[in-house]
């Protein structure tokens, strides 16, 4: 009955509550699919009127061994969801490498980098594959599994899934 | 026994035919730690509240079950702790758990030696709306009605409780909001409870000077280290209603809190230590805080 106790954490809990999700605001902003309306072809990079990354972003990307990392991280993802019992029939018609480079854009983007995906929607490229939360989810692990190998720390590693998760959305269709 | 035998059998009946109509194929599906531990009451959560996520391994369309053990030991008490819980579909969970508590010299100071009180709880989970886990750029967390059936078996204190206008069964309701901050590796849950519980149940239900519900909250924080490590601390606020009693203050509770870790080296094992502090326990006879050790064994399918 330590009732000022209880009315304090209560009070920092509902603090804690209300500020934490300011934070993946900028998460939120990078998220979302804009770097896919940006034509093929174009040159990587903002564009010179917009703002560059903030340090923040700079330095998580940096975390993920930038463009040639990210290019390394995909390969070795797509390596193993061919390889998984779980994932494997969802990946028998893709070509490895394309989607290796696919991935690689898409992730760069993700992260702010500076790189454009061109490739398909989320919806699209997952349509008709009848994919159910469990296949998501051994995906995640999987995608876990080599950023563990690609020694990216835990902590950053759940800044890039937590751009990514919302996509099950777009992907999760049973 | 016999309502209780009841609720398990429907509830091993509703397992039956889940497992029955529904193959699903067996539940390795949810990531890491997403289905919490167990709770000293049987619910998945943290340790001594529950959460709003769902236990055991099953995500959607799956069914899953987890069993686990947990003891506590505080300077003058010991808790033991065994339970079962099945859960289908990260929708709802259906659990039992049976607890022993030893009243140590308490008992005996009351003229009651080697009194232990055992209590039953029948609990259900049924989560509304949200995902605590993949919805990383909504603030909508997962949200859980859940039901605890509460019967104390007091032996020798009985008469004593009796006396004192506790019930031998009671109900709690909670409902639960539990969000991942997965950027911040960072998970937050929110509990309001509406109990008449007396030391969570183990000195009955409600008291001559209070026996309606009240709505008390509970709280927990955890940080995510690693993908098998949770580091975490929790608070639990209780009634108070056997103060005053016939024994003045002295049978006056506090709030529960403690610090945990949690750490799952694969999906089928959890162990969770913690430092709880109880606060007192019947102080006209112990009047001091009862902190102490808190270890839990949890086994997921």
């Amino acid at each position: 009955m330590h009732r000022p106790f209880a009315f304090t954490l209560a009070v920092t809990v509902t603090g804690l509550l209300l500020a934490l999700p300011g934070l993946p605001t900028r998460a939120q902003v990078a998220a979302r699919p804009a770097p896919a309306a940006v034509a093929p072809g174009l040159a990587p990079g903002p564009a010179p009127s917009a703002p560059g990354p903030s340090a923040d972003e700079s330095a998580l990307l940096q975390t993920f061994g930038q463009r040639a990392g990210l290019q390394s991280l995909a390969a070795d993802f797509v390596q193993r969801v061919r390889a998984d019992a779980r994932t494997s029939a969802f990946f028998s018609k893709v070509k490895p490498q394309h989607l290796a480079q696919q991935l690689a854009d898409h992730f760069c983007a993700v992260l702010n980098g500076p790189c454009s995906y061109d490739g398909e929607t989320m919806k699209n490229a997952h349509a008709g594959l009848d994919i159910a939360r469990k296949d998501f989810l051994a995906t995640v692990e999987l995608l876990q599994a080599a950023m563990d190998a690609q020694g990216v720390p835990f902590a950053a590693q759940n800044r890039l899934l937590a751009r990514l998760a919302p996509m099950h959305r777009d992907i999760i269709s049973r | 026994m016999k309502p209780l035998l009841a609720t398990l059998a429907l509830g091993a009946l509703t397992a039956a035919w889940l497992v029955s109509s529904h193959p699903a194929q067996a539940a390795t599906g949810k990531l890491l730690l997403t289905g919490g531990v167990s709770s000293i009451d049987g619910a998945a959560g943290g340790g001594l509240t529950p959460w709003a996520v769902i236990g055991s391994n099953a995500t959607a369309g799956q069914w899953g079950g987890t069993a686990f053990a947990t003891r506590v030991a505080t300077q003058d008490y010991r808790l033991s702790v065994g339970g079962v819980a099945v859960a289908w579909d990260e929708r709802v969970e259906l659990s039992f758990a049976r607890q022993d508590f030893d009243t140590g010299a308490t008992g005996a100071a009351l003229g009651l030696p080697g009194l232990r009180l055992k209590q039953d709880i029948v609990g259900i989970k049924w989560r509304l709306a949200g995902d605590a886990v993949l919805d990383s750029d909504r603030l909508i967390p997962a949200i859980s009605l859940g039901l605890e059936a509460k019967r104390l078996d007091a032996g020798g204190l009985a008469p004593t409780l009796a006396a004192l206008g506790a019930a031998r069964r009671g109900a709690d309701i909670y409902l639960n909001a539990t969000k991942l901050f997965l950027a911040q590796s960072v998970l937050v849950n929110a509990t309001l409870r509406a109990t008449k519980a007396n030391q969570n149940g183990l000195l009955g239900y409600g008291g001559a000077a209070h026996s309606g519900y009240r709505l008390q909250p509970e709280v927990s924080l955890a940080w995510l280290v690693h993908r098998t490590l949770a580091l975490g601390a929790e608070y639990r606020a209780k009634p108070d209603n056997l103060n005053p009693s016939a024994l003045g203050a002295g049978l006056k509770e506090d709030d529960w809190r403690d610090v945990f870790v949690a750490w799952a080296p694969n999906k089928h094992l959890s162990v969770t230590g913690a430092w709880v502090d109880l606060g007192a326990i019947v102080p006209a006879v112990k009047p001091r805080r009862q902190t102490g050790g808190y270890l839990s064994i949890q086994f997921a399918y």
